[in-house]
């Protein structure tokens, strides 16, 4: 699966883009796996409610299941306009 | 429509009379123009960073849901990334009704959901900090009105 990170979640973890091989289940499970994966994950996700997920390019949330899903993206609330 | 994302800068007066020029049997256009703005004279940049793929989709379904909510003859969104300096055109909407009301609530609407809708992050380089800008509660607290 790829996940992407972007803004202070990218700069967190240090790459922008990364294969990842998992099992997880939904959202929240990947989420768990990375944080303990390595302490920059556990910094990134330390606090879920300030982070938004897209699930292949849709906004999504973190009980959504990764079933047949290609890409993954974690970021913080956009800011756009 | 129209939907544009790009780092190069555009003109949003000669995208207006475009987007006005080609509408027929429209008796009204509303434009909106976003401009980095450096309200406590301190900023060097904003850097604008996106999802390319998913910026593009989210600001086509905006668009399209605006289509769908008012009778609309056309949209257009242009919204740049990269690095860019105060005063800078950062985006624009412009939107095309038969009456007035319609192309008002739309525009109203479209900048609404690309607040906080559309994949961009802002980050501020003010001397030799760099912050990423946080979003607003109230920019969520908008999108309630068109529930």
């Amino acid at each position: 699966m790829n996940v992407l990170y972007f803004a202070w979640v990218r700069e967190r973890i240090g790459v922008p883009k990364e294969q990842i091989d998992t099992s997880a289940a939904t959202v929240m499970d990947l989420v768990e796996e990375l944080r303990a994966r390595e302490e920059r994950y556990a910094l990134a996700f330390s606090d879920i409610s300030a982070l938004r997920v897209a699930v292949d390019q849709d906004l999504s949330d973190f009980d959504t299941s990764l079933e047949g899903v290609c890409e993954i993206a974690f970021f913080p609330p956009m800011t756009g306009g | 429509m129209k939907i544009l994302v790009q780092d190069a800068a555009f003109d949003a007066g000669a995208e207006l009379n475009d987007f006005t020029i080609a509408q027929s049997n429209m008796g009204a256009v509303v434009s909106f123009t976003g401009i980095v703005r450096d309200l406590d004279a301190g900023l060097k940049q904003m850097d604008i960073e996106h999802y390319p793929g998913m910026t593009e989709r989210a600001l086509e379904k905006i668009a399209s849901d605006a289509m769908g909510r008012w009778n609309l003859g056309d949209v257009l969104v242009i919204h740049r990334f990269g690095a860019l300096k105060p005063e800078d055109v950062i985006m624009m909407v412009a939107t095309a009704s038969k009456h007035r009301k319609d192309a008002f609530e739309a525009a109203d609407f479209l900048m609404d959901f690309l607040k906080s809708r559309a994949p961009f992050w802002k980050k501020e380089q003010t001397g030799a900090a760099q912050d990423w800008v946080n979003s607003k509660q109230e920019d969520e607290d908008a999108l309630t009105r068109w529930e």
